[in-house]
């Protein structure tokens, strides 16, 4: 084709002379970071966390969370209310763990008052505790998946979550933030059927948990967007005062039901999953592993079950029973106390820690000698988890700070409160 | 009519005649449409229905015979039903109630068998938004910039006692979703049972299925926060 | 824990110290089995520094009380914890509302190490009580909104939140669509 016989295009085509691409670039042009807001609504975040983010190209330069987002003052509101009507709101904290916040709750009032709780209600604690675990983190592998691109996961942890939650439904009627546990025991005796539909769900949940692993455990995309990125050393952890499932992938085996164990942790044999290096798979692996052990203690929880009352028989502390409001003057006169003005607590001051799916949960109540706390402070384990966050994602790709925040676990209402 | 079945191609009644090069016959288009629907045919009950139909039907047998076969509606009736059997839900969670949430969406209480399992995370593609859990008064200038940013018509479900009204904090830090955005539906529970969700939901559907008429910026007194952009603005080729 | 008498002696040594001295050691407390110990809130940094050399390496908690009405009102609480012998101890510290400024024990100063978990605890306890920490890295509020005024979980602070509606005080009502 001649020039004359060119259409317009080629001939334009003709006049970019290739070698200014070739060329290396003026020294005016450098390369931006750029500021990303990862914000408060984004699918990939677990709930409303807000990142800012640094990157050079797609690698993570700087992280910055911005938190708040609901931020419900629930420390303020339990001041305003008596002890027993607290634990309704501080079981919304960190909603995937309810019955751990109101097992801290109820433990640090109990340090105080100095109720004893019978062992009866601890095993039932204990019950209710591991089911809560397990329950947490299948939400947290399913929401992982999902960010991964694992779709089906979600709704198989969904369906397992079904059973747990029917469970708890059968305890104490209500599917979340149940209100079961009480300062001195639980609220209620589980019904009959309990035992035997909490012995059919361990019956199946390790295969199904062996199901999850079959997909995920040795999938090409699990271990390539998990296995090395974003390992912390666990000294580096300690400093930030990170605990939980964080802390023991990264080798350290640190769990509050084995090192100070409340509650009759310690009449059961159970592991504690450790892992070695510290990065993403460990993490995921660690709680994996952990659904099982959750398993076993309560088989041998539902076992050992002894017969006692469900709660402290101090008639001061607890309510008594309805049978007896008819007959016994004493227990009327102290039914009327406890529901109008609530229990009174002598003074002082209590930290008391336990061990949640996400690390030590502690509640630091402190109380004047009236019938409402003065101070009801919730320690979340997502707060303090989440300053490792730019630690562990810095320096790597954007793809696996996504992967980081999933293996995380962070649970915005406990970090906010 | 009488159906002829023959091959195509070989002998017969058809006009056509073979490819020059000996492969597969051509045949005349016009010859397949043997069934051709016409509509008036249908109408007049022709000779579709055999030979025990009358040839055509007039007044009201024909009348009848519309309103047996035929389903007329409004266009705002259709689009309606339409709408309301295709809500794209905002994937927005906010707190405990997004944990019900995902339990709707699951295997037991399956959002996916009435058709709104497609949760879109962004707002330019959703056009309901289930306020799952509390609003913080950080959070609710955000929340209002998402309404604003969703295509009408939209719909606003606040699940859960915390958003309906205060719920169980009823603090400094909370703010009740109805003092910012008009919402549709309120779904009582803290956190209400995917039932209760699915209840509010499907009391939704019958409001947009019965209501065709989408004028909700009248209804809620809604003016102001629409965002229109600025002639400058307007892209390119304008 | 430790139990009292390893507490007091713990808070003899303290005393006695070069780096801690008396004037820090305001008191010790021991209830329910747990450990407390009060110091002045200038030495809070080499108090912490010197718990850190005795074992107590990791920081649970740092969190703030109000201890209206008694003086000085703001208390802060640092939770401090030593794994290998599951042993904690608390610190505590008051400061009044006139002047609430304190050492930030988060960055590392010339006195030693710092402790980098007090980061966003200390926000917290900025944004909620109004305590100032100097030298902290990134002061500002965390869980309120940035133009935020007052410091909510002072118990002076009201809880504030909508009025309840019945039906004697319906016209209150506002916000609420027709």
């Amino acid at each position: 084709m001649t020039a004359g016989q060119m259409s317009e295009y080629r001939r334009r085509e003709e006049s970019i002379t290739l070698s200014v691409v070739g060329e290396q670039p003026a020294e005016d042009t450098h390369e931006e970071l750029l500021t990303l807001n990862f914000g408060p609504h984004h699918p990939a975040t677990h709930g409303v966390l807000r990142l800012l983010v640094t990157l050079q190209g797609e690698v993570v330069r700087s992280i910055k969370p911005v938190i708040g987002y609901v931020h419900t003052g629930i420390e303020k509101t339990a001041e305003d209310k008596a002890y027993w009507k607290v634990i309704p709101v501080v079981e919304r904290m960190d909603y995937l763990s309810y019955y751990f916040n109101a097992m801290a709750f109820c433990g640090a009032v109990e340090t105080l008052a100095e109720v004893e709780v019978p062992k009866r209600a601890q095993y039932l604690r204990v019950i209710h505790l591991e089911l809560n675990r397990i329950a947490s983190h299948l939400i947290w592998l399913g929401t992982s998946a999902l960010d991964l691109g694992a779709v089906s996961i979600f709704l198989y942890c969904l369906r397992e979550r079904e059973l747990i939650l029917d469970l708890f439904e059968m305890s104490s009627g209500a599917r979340m933030h149940t209100r079961y546990f009480q300062v001195g025991g639980v609220i209620e005796d589980i019904p009959a059927g309990f035992v035997e539909k909490a012995r059919a769900f361990t019956k199946v949940m390790p295969g199904r948990a062996d199901q999850y692993g079959a997909i995920l455990n040795a999938n090409q995309i699990i271990l390539e967007r998990l296995r090395g990125t974003c390992a912390v050393d666990a000294d580096t952890l300690l400093s930030l005062g990170v605990t939980g499932p964080l802390l023991r992938a990264a080798g350290n085996p640190w769990d509050l039901r084995k090192a100070a164990p409340y509650s009759s942790y310690d009449d059961f044999d159970f592991k504690i999953p450790v892992g070695t290096v510290g990065d993403n798979y460990d993490r995921f692996a660690v709680r994996v592993a952990e659904i099982y052990e959750s398993v076993k203690i309560i088989d041998q929880a539902l076992d050992g079950l002894p017969e006692g009352p469900h709660i402290t028989t101090d008639r001061k502390i607890a309510l008594p029973p309805r049978h007896e409001l008819a007959t016994s003057m004493e227990a009327l006169i102290h039914h009327f106390k406890l529901v109008t003005e609530g229990f009174r607590v002598p003074p002082g001051e209590v930290y008391y820690p336990i061990e949640s799916p996400r690390g030590e949960l502690a509640c630091f109540v402190r109380s004047d000698g009236s019938s409402k706390p003065a101070r009801v402070h919730m320690r979340d384990p997502s707060f303090v988890n989440l300053q490792a966050l730019s630690h562990m994602a810095e320096g790597s790709y954007i793809a696996d700070m996504i992967a980081t925040l999933a293996m995380l676990d962070p649970i915005l209402g406990g970090i906010d409160r | 009519m009488e159906i002829k079945r023959e091959r195509v191609g070989t002998g017969g009644a058809g006009s056509s005649g073979s490819d020059a090069a000996g492969g597969v016959p051509l045949v005349d288009p016009r010859a397949l449409r043997v069934n051709k629907h016409d509509s008036k045919e249908l109408l007049r009950g022709g000779e579709l229905l055999g030979a025990t139909a009358p040839a055509s039907m007039d007044g009201d047998e024909l009348e009848r015979y519309v309103h047996e076969r035929v389903l007329t509606t409004t266009v705002e009736k259709a689009v309606a039903w339409g709408r309301s059997n295709s809500f794209f839900p905002l994937a927005f969670g906010l707190a405990c109630c997004a944990m019900e949430q995902f339990q709707t969406a699951g295997p037991r209480m399956d959002i996916g068998r009435f058709g709104f399992e497609a949760f879109r995370a962004s707002p330019r593609q959703a056009d309901l938004i289930i306020l799952a859990g509390r609003v913080s008064i950080k959070m609710a200038p955000i929340i209002r910039r998402l309404y604003d940013q969703m295509l009408e018509p939209k719909w606003a479900i606040s699940m859960g006692a915390c958003c309906s009204s205060m719920g169980v904090f009823n603090n400094y830090a909370l703010v009740p979703a109805d003092k910012f955005m008009p919402i549709d539906v309120h779904v009582p529970g803290c956190p209400p049972r995917p039932e209760g969700l699915m209840h509010g939901i499907l009391k939704l559907r019958k409001m947009v299925q019965d209501d065709p008429d989408a004028g909700w910026r009248e209804r809620y007194d809604a003016r102001g926060t629409e965002e229109i952009l600025r002639d400058e603005q307007v892209g390119p080729g304008a | 824990m430790p139990d009292a008498t390893g507490l007091e002696l713990l808070a003899k040594e303290l005393r006695e110290s070069e780096d801690v001295g008396a004037r820090a050691i305001l008191g010790t407390l021991h209830f329910r089995g747990r450990a407390t110990l009060e110091v002045a809130p200038d030495n809070i940094r080499a108090v912490l520094a010197s718990l850190r050399e005795r074992g107590y390496t990791s920081m649970m908690s740092v969190h703030g009380v109000d201890y209206y009405p008694h003086e000085p009102r703001l208390g802060v609480h640092y939770e401090l914890l030593d794994m290998s012998s599951v042993d904690r101890m608390t610190v505590v510290l008051r400061v009044s509302t006139d002047e609430p400024v304190l050492d930030s024990v988060t960055p590392d100063g010339e006195d030693g190490r710092g402790w980098p978990t007090a980061d966003h605890q200390e926000r917290e306890i900025y944004d909620m009580f109004g305590v100032v920490f100097r030298g902290h890295p990134d002061l500002r509020r965390i869980l309120m909104p940035e133009d935020y005024e007052g410091h909510p979980q002072r118990r002076d602070f009201p809880v504030g939140g909508e009025p309840v509606i019945f039906t004697h005080n319906e016209g209150e009502s506002h916000g609420v669509t027709r």
